[in-house]
């Protein structure tokens, strides 16, 4: 649906809809982000949901999704615009073979090299400079991780909606981007970026909700299974381990275990599939010596509960 | 929208602004203005829209979140105050040399001597003594010569390609299709770049419990001079619990700094839980990105109440994604010191250099091994 939601409860239906269940509050802040056409700033664990939030909203609006991964060392050329070096120099010999470079300035040639035909247009500018009705979703996936200059020059595009490039003029925005900002909190992004935006603090499903959140995404796991899954998954994020699995993991987990044809969990299939939830050695061992039983145990008093 | 829901709204959201203010969290105006717009949106008549707008517009950080919920109750549902006596935070404010103090400590002894030779002589003097010996004004005079000590790091290869002279790996396009313009399109003159270089992130990791007490502020004074000089360095102490203290530090004014650094760290001189503290270090900093491909400095004595097994897999962790792991341990000196402390022994094998800290001459050997790194 293409067109500005009235309500949260919109946005609700609308992510449901393309796969996504939200909880109340990041309904919310995605409602405001679109009412009131501002960047939406998440931060969260990794595996919570956060980038798949943007590419579920450009879905469901129907528009591109403009994705912009910063690393350290992101810089202009490679995130807002560059020149097309090879098919400039091919112009200028071009316009030596046909003899049409005889008789002009060199200030001329050089005009006609920086035009926008040229111009490459990275993520930013072309988000900025888009010409369809409805505006793209723009991801800055991780923002953290690229360096404070970069951090500074993206608060001046997303308080303008403008880019200027200096040999060919300023690019406006029409009709600016949805923009989402995504961190994992390595370091604090700077305040004033994150005034610009609306903030939102990505948190774990509750159980209820990543039931269903499984039962959407992979329709082939019965009801039971589900529920085991989820229970199991609240379990061990009860265990301190380094990397609490996320919601990611959880869908992972309950697609392999529809793979192998497991309709109830055991402490053998667990085992098996520890890998698909726990990345680190460390936390699986310390699943191991809690117990992999208590953790199963906790699986089926979940799954119970709803039979 | 009628005008009186409207003018609530507003009446609401600045009377809840100025209660989070009173809780330390930070409500700039442009936010409440935001705040006002989205009320408008959602409306003031149900409680969970108001709660959500609110968190989406006013709050930044998640460490806001507990203070904000108590807030919100009271604004909003009228529940119990969040002054309640059981937050009220201990403050343990850092020994730090404030103006008053410097003033009276000062003129006495400078009716005596001339200030300059004082100084200079004294820093002179100073270089090997034990910081634990020093006195307040030892201190002061020692603050300027840590101020000189540059912090540079080593290196690693950025991202970003600079121009060269010299024939370089990469051409340089954008110079060489400028340059050819001059021959009518024919690259003649070539241009190069090359791969730049970036100093890397260092992150200092002060001990602060009781048994560092002698050294601990003089130390974060090196650390505030490394803060505040350089880009790119990250400050944490480390105590009974993990407290970020790089935004503290990064004032230039010394005083300022540590002043803000004392109200910040509210274990200072407590007890030490070195393992769990850098195992939360770990979670929810160093592994996820701040400490990769860093240099890494521990400042401590490795006496830990903690289980050293802890601390040993947290050293093997931080180990694994830093560039480097330096210790620095101002009881090295200590005649007949083996590092005996059972967190030091459980620490050592993930080290990669092992250094003292003890006097400014130990630091400035530091800031070495550190630019060597």
């Amino acid at each position: 649906m293409p067109s500005e939601p009235s309500t949260p409860h919109d946005v609700a239906a609308g992510l449901a809809a393309n796969g996504y269940l939200a909880d109340e509050g990041l309904v919310t802040a995605v409602f405001l982000a679109l009412s009131l056409h501002r960047p939406l700033f998440l931060e969260g664990e990794a595996g919570v949901g956060k980038t798949e939030l943007a590419k579920t909203i450009a879905r469901w609006q129907g528009t591109e999704l403009i994705r912009l991964q910063c690393y350290e060392g992101i810089d202009a050329a490679q995130a807002v615009y560059d020149w097309d070096y090879s098919r400039q120099l091919l112009h200028l010999r071009a316009a030596e073979a046909s003899g049409e470079a005889r008789g002009k300035d060199t200030a001329e040639l050089e005009g006609q090299l920086y035009d926008e035909r040229f111009l490459l247009k990275r993520a930013l500018l072309r988000a900025i400079d888009h010409k369809n009705a409805t505006p793209p979703v723009l991801l800055i996936d991780e923002i953290d991780r690229a360096d404070d200059e970069f951090e500074a020059y993206l608060l001046e595009v997303l308080s303008d909606f403008q880019i200027t490039v200096p040999e060919v003029g300023t690019f406006t925005a029409t009709n600016p981007p949805i923009v989402i900002l995504t961190s994992n909190r390595t370091r604090d992004v700077h305040d004033a970026l994150k005034r610009r935006c609306l903030y939102h603090w990505v948190e774990h499903p509750g159980f209820e909700r990543e039931v269903n959140i499984v039962k959407l995404r992979v329709p082939q796991a019965s009801e039971t299974l589900a529920r085991q899954v989820a229970g199991a998954v609240e379990a061990l994020r009860g265990i301190n381990l380094y990397k609490p699995p996320g919601v990611a993991e959880t869908i992972d987990w309950a697609t392999a275990l529809g793979r192998l044809g497991v309709t109830e969990i055991n402490e053998q299939v667990v085992e098996q599939t520890l890998g698909t939830v726990l990345k680190y050695r460390e936390d699986q061992t310390r699943v191991r010596d809690h117990g992999i039983a208590g953790v199963v145990q906790h699986a089926f008093e979940r799954g119970l509960l709803h039979g | 929208m009628t005008f009186t829901v409207e003018s609530d709204a507003e009446h609401l959201a600045v009377g809840f602004a100025r209660v989070l203010r009173q809780l330390d969290i930070p409500t700039p105006l442009d936010s409440v203005l935001t705040f006002i717009n989205a009320l408008a949106l959602v409306g003031i008549d149900n409680r969970d829209s108001v709660y959500w707008s609110a968190r989406a517009t006013l709050v930044r950080r998640p460490e806001d979140i507990a203070g904000f919920n108590k807030a919100f109750a009271v604004f909003w549902e009228h529940k119990e105050s969040p002054y309640a006596p059981d937050e009220e935070e201990l403050h343990i404010t850092l020994a730090v040399d404030t103006e008053e103090e410097g003033a009276e400590g000062g003129t006495a002894e400078i009716s005596n001597e001339p200030s300059l030779t004082l100084r200079f002589s004294g820093v002179e003097t100073l270089r090997d003594k034990d910081f634990a010996d020093y006195t307040d004004d030892e201190m002061r005079q020692a603050q300027h010569f840590m101020e000189s000590l540059r912090l540079a790091s080593a290196l690693r290869p950025a991202l970003r390609m600079t121009p060269t002279r010299s024939r370089g790996r990469q051409p340089d396009m954008r110079a060489t299709v400028r340059a050819s313009l001059a021959a009518g399109g024919e690259p003649m003159r070539r241009r190069w770049t090359t791969k730049s270089d970036r100093p890397r992130r260092i992150v200092f990791l002060l001990d602060v419990s009781g048994s560092m007490e002698p050294y601990a502020r003089a130390l974060l004074r090196f650390v505030h001079a490394g803060v505040a000089g350089r880009q790119r360095v990250e400050a944490f102490t480390l105590g009974t619990r993990l407290t970020r203290v790089t935004r503290e530090l990064s004032s230039k004014d010394p005083d300022r700094a540590l002043r803000a650094t004392g109200d910040q760290v509210h274990d200072w001189s407590g007890g030490t839980r070195l393992g769990e503290t850098l195992r939360q270090f770990n979670d929810e900093w160093g592994v996820r990105g701040m400490a990769r491909g860093a240099i890494v400095v521990i400042l401590s004595d490795g006496w830990d109440r903690g289980d050293p097994e802890v601390l040993a897999e947290q050293m093997q962790r931080l180990q694994r994604v830093s560039f480097r792991t330096v210790w620095v341990n101002p009881l090295k000196v200590t005649p007949g010191y083996a590092p005996l402390a059972r967190g030091m022994a459980a620490a050592l094998p993930y080290v990669d250099k092992f250094v003292e800290g003890h006097s400014l001459d130990a630091l400035e050997q530091l800031t070495k091994v550190i630019n060597h790194a």
